[in-house]
């Protein structure tokens, strides 16, 4: 099969586009959404799962730990952030077994996003279609950080953003409700209030994932059922 | 004859009261034949961060020009300086990658942090097993000698100028006591705010 398909499928329209990357982009903005929120605290992820009623919601993770300083979540295609995950983590360990430490967020991202640019210049392979958004330390020893990568592998750092499904409207929310110095907790409520605004049904442990890093313990993890119950049932 | 004592070297590295020092012999020979006295074995990575290199001459120089390498590479990437301790990694993954055709060196490491000036002091051996410690390292032909030196001259929170006492009294009675170390000898004092380096009247014998 590859020998058939030995050039790139991403290729440039007259207008200087590269339209499989603008589909892409289509593809995640009506994916379910996300959203992160940065301040002097950590960083906070949020991600909607959209489920149908039958299905088992602990099969499906929206919310992932690449390295214990740093996670991501995505909107777009669920089997392609899988990939993509799977790869950012042992690009972690590879890192932390030459240097001893697991990577800072923007050494995450610089790699992801190589691998992403790879797949639009490459033989036989379309682009990921999911765009991230990856919440960890922002340098050793320093603040959180929070980025935004895109179907082209092109990174972007974000006080807060909103991807996927009513990103615009969200976004506006956000912009009207970020303060830098909230604490977790306010943080992680500002980020379910924003969510819920276009959300279709109610929200609940079963189609909410959290994720937070902390500047304090300089640590990401993924919240359980029922810290996110309490942290819905509060908002 | 054993590689390691091939070319012979004395290197060693203290740590003192914010701030450290690496010493070592300048001796370039052959077995028995000395060939230069001013042959480079300590290294700059950084403007607080030296690694020493005892052992084969030629795996002396070219660890040093691959280890600049990748710690080039690492701060163009990662935008800022490498931490002593994540050198100490990185020197340890470069050795045991040739974990069966070894370089013949066996580095020594001395540094401030770049961020806290936290005094950092490690040695490795030749397939990378990294040791870090409180006091001193020591590297080389005559390390029996050195080990014994430093053990009775150093003591803790040595200021910059008692270190340096120590370090090359350390250093030049060692080398004295072994027939491939010598020949001349260099100082770094690292401190926080500037780098000494002093070449120290050696016996040429």
């Amino acid at each position: 099969m590859s020998e058939k398909y030995s050039f790139s499928l991403t290729t440039f329209s007259p207008s200087g586009k590269l339209v499989q990357i603008e589909y892409a982009i289509k593809t995640v903005s009506e994916g379910s959404a996300c959203l992160g929120i940065k301040v002097s605290a950590g960083v906070v992820l949020v991600a909607e799962k959209h489920l149908p009623a039958l299905a088992d919601a602990s099969s499906i993770e929206k919310v992932c730990t690449v390295s214990p300083v740093c996670g991501v979540t995505f909107s777009g295609l669920a089997p392609d952030f899988a990939t993509l995950c799977r790869k950012a983590r042992k690009q972690c360990q590879v890192y932390n077994t030459l240097y001893g430490h697991y990577p800072a967020c923007p050494a995450v991202v610089r790699q992801v996003s190589d691998t992403m640019q790879e797949y639009t210049q490459s033989g036989g392979v379309r682009p990921f279609g999911i765009s991230c958004l990856f919440a960890g330390t922002g340098s050793p020893g320093g603040t959180g950080a929070l980025f935004q990568l895109d179907p082209a592998g092109s990174a972007f750092e974000w006080k807060a953003t909103a991807i996927g499904k009513h990103s615009v409207a969200r976004q506006a929310f956000l912009e009207k409700r970020y303060a830098q110095a909230m604490s977790i907790d306010d943080t992680v409520s500002t980020a379910l209030l924003v969510l819920k605004d276009g959300f279709e049904g109610q929200m609940s442990a079963r189609n909410v994932e959290i994720g937070i890093y902390t500047t304090r313990d300089n640590a990401f993890r993924t919240l359980t059922d029922s810290e996110t119950r309490e942290y819905i049932a509060a908002i | 004859m054993s590689i390691m004592a091939y070319n012979g070297a004395a290197i060693m590295a203290m740590k003192g009261k914010n701030c450290v020092a690496i010493a070592a012999d300048t001796r370039f020979g052959i077995q028995a034949q000395t060939v230069s006295t001013k042959f480079q074995k300590i290294f700059e990575l950084g403007p607080r961060l030296y690694i020493g290199l005892a052992g084969l001459a030629t795996d002396v120089q070219t660890v040093s020009e691959r280890l600049k390498f990748r710690v080039n590479l690492y701060e163009l990437r990662e935008n800022r300086r490498v931490k002593p301790k994540t050198l100490l990694s990185v020197v340890s993954n470069l050795l045991y990658e040739r974990r069966f055709g070894p370089y013949f060196v066996e580095p020594v490491i001395a540094g401030l942090d770049d961020v806290t000036s936290e005094p950092f002091v490690a040695s490795l051996d030749l397939i990378g097993c990294p040791m870090v410690t409180e006091d001193f390292v020591v590297s080389g032909t005559c390390s029996e000698q050195m080990y014994g030196m430093c053990e009775s001259v150093w003591s803790p929170d040595l200021d910059p100028d008692q270190l340096f006492e120590a370090i090359s009294q350390a250093l030049l009675n060692a080398a004295d006591r072994d027939a491939v170390s010598g020949w001349g000898a260099v100082v770094h004092i690292i401190e926080k705010d500037k780098v000494t380096t002093r070449t120290l009247k050696a016996r040429m014998d």
